[in-house]
């Protein structure tokens, strides 16, 4: 009988392709994960279990944990009109080349005595040493930015803009800077406004917990 | 610097009889390669939190004297916090010859079945949860009561937050001194 011979083969594999997909993987990975916007100062909010997300391009007050305000004006076309509107309001004497630099920040947290100094020198003062936005009753700045906001969103739904104003704290904020920042809201005639928290699952047990499985 | 060495194999001459130089093939092994890819995948995708903050909506009342609003007895109860994440509470209205007896302390384990308890006894629209943040309170016990609130299931407009009235805020400063709470 004739042998058959069975042709032996080789056993490696062309690797080129599986390298292919793996980078391609990597490189989508790496491109779609989205960075985390710049942040005032570190500061870790409470948990609640709310779901919605917190909205990107928004107005954002901050409370550190010493009880300093800061506030973050979100979209750069929205941010020169808050601004500007504050350099009239307030009569800050500030030039155009000024406003543009001022633009460029990405957080304001200085009274505004001291805006145009800040503008004028040419270092930048740090985050943990601004003093932050003064938000004691007796000299509420935070009334005033509020106002500049609501001036430059004029105009907006209602719903839209409350969705916007975003009030983010640190756990170890003391309660009357919170109610501070809750009065400057109510002078200016907003009741409505939401608070950054991270996310928490509802407790399993609790009332809401039986009424979300029963529906 | 950038020269080709053509002097390998001692003079390579070509003509029948001479051994033609190895051809070494390009194939280079990728498997290392493809290794190396998933790994990093792997590390990045296990390094990268999903932090996805949430927000919570705030609804403040009115400054306005004229629509106070009249809670009953019966229905109410007010939640004090305190600093050191101490809650006091009491049912109705302090009486000055019951205070020890109502003005009660308890902790935020504790709060979330006090309310649900309070809400069973109690006939949905005369319910009210009255919520009084001392000045050493922090942000993060304003938000986990409210938090609460929404737990519990309570109806939106059956709590609200006050100010503090100068006998809770005595009260709590002597229940913290006899707890030893600096």
């Amino acid at each position: 009988m004739p042998k058959v011979k069975i042709p032996r083969k080789s056993t490696t594999i062309d690797m080129t392709a599986m390298c292919d997909v793996a980078f391609l993987l990597l490189s989508f990975f790496i491109l779609a994960t989205k960075q985390k916007p710049p942040e005032v100062l570190t500061v870790t909010p409470p948990a609640s279990i709310s779901a919605k997300a917190a909205p990107d391009k928004s107005i954002l007050i901050t409370l550190t944990k010493d009880g300093k305000a800061f506030i973050m004006l979100g979209d750069d076309t929205k941010k020169a009109d808050i601004l500007n509107n504050i350099n009239i309001a307030k009569g800050l004497n500030l030039s155009q080349a000024e406003l543009a630099k001022w633009t460029k920040a990405p957080f304001i947290g200085l009274p505004f005595n001291q805006i145009k100094a800040s503008l004028a020198s040419s270092e930048e003062i740090p985050a943990n040493k601004m003093p932050g936005i003064p938000t004691d009753s007796t000299n509420n700045e935070m009334v005033d930015w509020i106002q500049g906001v609501l001036k430059a969103y004029v105009g907006i739904d209602q719903r839209k803009l409350q969705e916007m104003l975003l009030v983010k704290g640190d756990n170890e904020t003391l309660y009357p800077t919170f109610k501070n920042i809750k009065q400057a809201f109510k002078k200016n005639e907003i009741y409505k406004f939401r608070i950054v928290t991270s996310g928490e699952a509802v407790p399993v047990g609790s009332e809401l917990y039986n009424k979300g499985k029963a529906n | 610097m950038a020269e080709m060495d053509t002097s390998s194999g001692g003079g390579h001459k070509k003509g029948p009889g001479v051994k033609k130089s190895k051809k070494l093939s390009t194939r280079v092994d990728l498997t290392p390669m493809v290794d190396l890819g998933f790994l990093l995948i792997t590390f990045f995708v296990f390094t990268t939190t999903m932090s996805q903050s949430t927000a919570m909506n705030m609804n403040e009342p009115k400054d306005d004297s004229t629509q106070q609003m009249k809670v009953k007895n019966s229905g109410a109860m007010t939640i004090l916090l305190g600093k050191g994440n101490q809650v006091y509470y009491y049912f109705g209205q302090l009486e000055a010859d019951k205070l020890s007896e109502q003005f009660k302390s308890t902790n935020f384990k504790e709060i979330r079945n006090l309310i649900v308890e309070k809400k069973k006894k109690t006939n949905i629209d005369d319910l009210m949860y009255i919520i009084k943040s001392d000045k050493q309170s922090t942000f993060k016990n304003a938000i986990d009561i409210l938090d609460e609130m929404s737990i519990c299931d309570v109806p939106p407009g059956h709590y609200a937050e006050v100010d503090m009235t100068a006998t809770e805020q005595l009260l709590i400063s002597k229940t913290e001194e006899a707890n030893g709470l600096q």
